[in-house]
This record gives C-alpha cells, structure tokens and sequence, in this order.
C-alpha cells in the first residue's frame, strides 16, 4: 500500500513537541504526526514569542531601532546590529573609518565563535551528553568578557551605531583577545575528543536528516546548514561587506548533506574565525573609530537592502524611506526562519528521536524565526 | 575479512569512548581547571568592567551639584519612553528667567540598557552605573528621580 505522505490516516499519532520544551530551544512549538516511531510530517507552529520588532522600528528613529535587532537573533546580536548600521550607512552614504570598520569585522568574528561556542554546547547536550556544554562555555565566557569590557553587555551590545561603533576599543582589548586565541587552541583538541570522535555521536549524525543541494536552494536554507550540503553560500565571500575582501580565510564547505556535515562545517568555520581574528588583531589601523554625522539622521527617499552573514545564515535588512526620520517599512529576512522551512523535508521517514538531533543541527534560535 | 573489520570497528569505538572518560577523568583530578564563579557568594570580590551598563545615575559632586541642564536631548534618543525631564523656570539675581530641571524621571522597568541616552548627553551629566541587581518587591519603586534633592546645576555648565 502507497502511504500518502503528509495526510493524517487512522492509527496515526499526532505529539506535540513544545512550546515549553528543553530540545527546541525556545517556545517552538512543533506538532508531530507519526506512524510508530516513524515521522510523517512536522509542522512548526510559530507565534509565541512574537513582538512585532519590524513595526516597532517604524516609529523609531535611524539610530534607535538598532537596539531592538539584538533581541532577534541574541546570539549574534553584533551582526544584527552590523547589519542595521551598514543599510543605513548605505542611505546616508557614509564613509565609515577604516579603524571602524576593523573593529567591527573583528567584534562580528568573535560574536560567531561564541554563537558556535554555545551551538556546540547545546547541541552535544540535545543528544544526551551534558559534560560538553560547560567546555563550550570556558570558551564562551572568556569571548563574553571581552564583549562587556569594550561594548558595555555581554549579549545586547548595542555597540554599533550608524557611522562607526560607540565607543573606542578597551585598553585591555588586545591583550585579552591574544589570552583567548591562546585559551582556544589549547583547548580545541578537547572538542574532537569529547565529541566528534565519539562512536555513539557520530552514529546518531551520520546519515540523519539529509538534505540535497537542490533541497537547499529551493528551501533558501543559507548558512552552515546551507554549506553542509556543498552549496556555496557565504556572504562574507560572495558579496563582501566591509574588509572581508582583503582577508584571507576560506568558505567552509561540506558536501556530505547530512547531519555531521552541517556539524564539521560549524567546527571549522570556528577556526576560519579564529584566523580572521588573528590577522587583524595586531593590525588595527589608528583613526577615528566613528565618522561624523548629523544629529538626526534621515534617509533619502528610496528602499535599501544590506545582507550579512551571521552566525546562523544571511540576514537582510530592507529598508524603505519616505524621506522622513523614522523608516517606513522595515523587513528583516532571517536566516532561521527559512532553515527551520527544511525541517519537515529532512527529518520525515526518520525516526523521533533523530528529529532533535537534526533540529539541533539546524541551530534554531526562536527569536529570530518569529520577529 | 568480514570478521577482521567488524572487531576493528568494535575497537575504534571502545578507543573513542575511552579517549573522551580520560578528558572527562583530566578534569577530575585537576581541580584548577574548574573556572566556576560562586554568585551570590562571591559579591564583594565580583569586579564589572568600567563601560558595564547596569542603569542609568546622575553624577553628583561634593557640593550637592549636577551637570543636567534640562535639554531633553536623552529624553529624545530613548527608544522606550524610559525618561520624562519636567523642567522648572529659575529667576536669576538678574531678575531673567532660567530654565533648569525640577525631576529627571527615570523608569528603570522600560530601560534596556542600550546606552543611547548617555551618548545623546552633551554635557556628560548621566552615566551607566555598574548596578546590576534590580529586583523589588513593588514596580512603583523602579520609578527613580535622578537628581537628588536641592541639588543644582554646577556654574558654568551651560
């Protein structure tokens, strides 16, 4: 007999997975069909942490509706931020200073590692394994530290403001950031032999919740995930922003399409991040870290469009001005929203207990799925 | 030549999981590895960087003086409706009249702490102070007046 696919027979089993549950890593809530143990269909059921951030921006000025981006994707709240700034310095036509946008490139590398840092870490514990996680948040914290020393918050920075950063660099910045590179490298050897050596791990990831590079360009999955699948799609390379034209690293990329890949991606592009940093940490150019701007800020008449790479996928900001101080309309194109479309596809005529392990892979943060 | 893979795979796996109880083990036996921070314990030891944004305080000197003139300027960048200025009007021993602050109101349960009403100061009259536990029992105690009382502005602030 030819089941159908994604219709609801008698005998079928419909589970809630969420809002309030420790795996979706957030208030997602998932409503699950299945035949035994066997998925037929997941669909996310989005709406629980909604605060309406876009319409929020439209009575808010062009310098503070950058605060209320940090609050989508917490995790890498600098890039959302970078992403803000450069739209509207795309408006203004700002010339942003080279130490500016240094600082930026730098903050935007050590905010990636840290969301990988804490991806890692709740990831190994979706599978089971607790131990990981307080690894992951050594690393983890030494990188927060750094972020409250400089920009003032360990998560919200708000340390980008249209026309540079807020403040200079701290003193102790460089210092701190060296003590860190050397913390990471001691310690990144821990990471294979914890995890991704570990026969159980990989079992449960090799295989699991496959997606085809056509999978991923008709699901707009970018990002690791993206990358997993062998499908060029970094940002950073594709259209450069800032100085990532004149760095030397290199777009990670995995072809396998599985769930380890997505995996290994993220392990590497760590250390693609830590050679950013290295790079530039001893060649921060002196000079004014904010360009001059008007006190009040506003955009010709006209829609505007930046995308950057976050630690979870490409982000866009889209802008339209009417002239006026405050944006018309704002539309943020999240990465996570589009990657958690693929879930469905991935993980049906898997088993339940791999849908965590996909999902994990995914690395979903609900704030930014559901603005 | 089945048989021979089938106990190499048995190997690697007992060797992976080996590999990872001696990191697990390393950490054991090493108790200066452990970074663990004891809150609320370690209170008077904990050392918040300078730039920390806890909440918003105005600066007082000896002499019971503060630099706020009353401009709004922090009232306008913030994006929460966080702080309300009431100004007064002072009659200078000229006989003009002057404009000076009465109640500088700050609402700490709409702040986020983003900053921006500090960068908007131009004369460096509020800072971020390095607070950081907020909790009360009632909302109306999170309603603060910042300036204290009798307090003026300093000579030649303008």
């Amino acid at each position: 007999m030819v089941e159908e696919i994604g219709k609801t027979v008698e005998g079928d089993l419909v589970i809630n997975v969420g809002p309030q549950h420790p795996a979706t890593h957030g208030v997602l809530h998932l409503v699950i069909t299945l035949n035994g143990e066997t998925i037929k269909k997941v669909e996310p059921h989005l709406g629980y942490i909604h605060r309406s951030i876009e319409k929020m921006c439209e009575s808010l000025s062009y310098r503070q509706f950058i605060y209320t981006t940090s609050r989508m994707d917490y995790l890498s709240a600098h890039i959302n931020n970078h992403a803000c700034a450069l739209c509207v310095e795309k408006g203004l036509q700002i010339e942003v200073p080279e130490r500016a946008q240094v600082i930026r490139v730098l903050m935007d590398e050590l905010t990636r590692i840290a969301s990988h840092e804490l991806w890692w870490g709740a990831m190994a514990m979706d599978l089971g394994a607790f131990t990981p996680f307080f690894h992951a948040f050594r690393e983890r914290e030494t990188i927060n530290d750094i972020m409250e020393e400089t920009c003032g918050a360990r998560l919200t920075m708000n340390y980008m403001v249209p026309g540079g950063v807020m403040a200079d660099l701290h003193p102790n910045f460089q210092s701190r950031v060296k003590n860190f590179l050397q913390l990471y490298k001691r310690k990144i050897h821990e990471y294979d032999e914890l995890v991704t050596g570990n026969i159980i791990f990989q079992n449960r990831m090799k295989g699991v919740g496959y997606l085809s590079p056509e999978d991923v360009i008709s699901y707009g999955v970018t990002g690791p995930a993206g990358r997993g699948s062998g499908v060029s799609c970094d940002v950073r390379k594709l259209y450069p922003y800032e100085i990532y034209s004149k760095l030397q690293f290199d777009e990670v990329l995995e072809t396998a399409g599985d769930s380890f890949a997505r995996y290994m991606v993220r392990l590497r592009e760590m250390q693609q991040s830590i050679r950013i940093v290295e790079q530039l940490i001893d060649n921060i150019p002196d000079g004014e870290y904010q360009a001059k701007t008007k006190a009040v800020l506003k955009l010709p008449k006209g829609e505007f469009y930046q995308r950057v790479e976050t630690a979870r996928g490409e982000l866009g900001v889209y802008i339209v001005s009417e002239g006026g101080t405050t944006p018309y309309r704002i539309k943020f194109r999240s990465p996570g929203f589009s990657n958690l479309s693929a879930l469905d596809h991935m993980t049906r005529g898997e088993k339940l207990g791999d849908l965590v392990a996909s999902m994990g892979t995914l690395d979903l943060v609900i704030p930014d799925i559901d603005r | 030549m089945f048989i021979k893979e089938y106990f190499k795979d048995i190997y690697s796996a007992i060797r992976s999981l080996l590999v990872g109880m001696r990191r697990t083990g390393y950490y054991f036996t090493h108790h200066k590895e452990i970074i663990t921070q004891q809150y609320p314990d370690n209170r008077l030891e904990l050392n918040l960087p300078e730039r920390f944004r806890g909440e918003v305080v105005m600066t007082h000197d000896e002499a019971n003086e503060h630099a706020c003139t009353g401009c709004s300027a922090c009232e306008l960048a913030c994006p929460n409706g966080t702080i309300k200025i009431i100004n007064k009007f002072d009659i200078s021993p000229e006989g003009k009249k002057k404009k000076a602050i009465d109640t500088f109101v700050y609402h700490l349960e709409l702040c986020t702490m983003c900053g921006l009403c500090v960068e908007a100061c131009p004369t460096d009259a509020i800072k971020m102070a390095n607070t950081f536990e907020h909790s009360v029992y009632t909302r109306g105690q999170l309603t603060k007046q910042l300036n204290k009382p009798d307090s003026k502005l300093r000579a030649g602030v303008e």
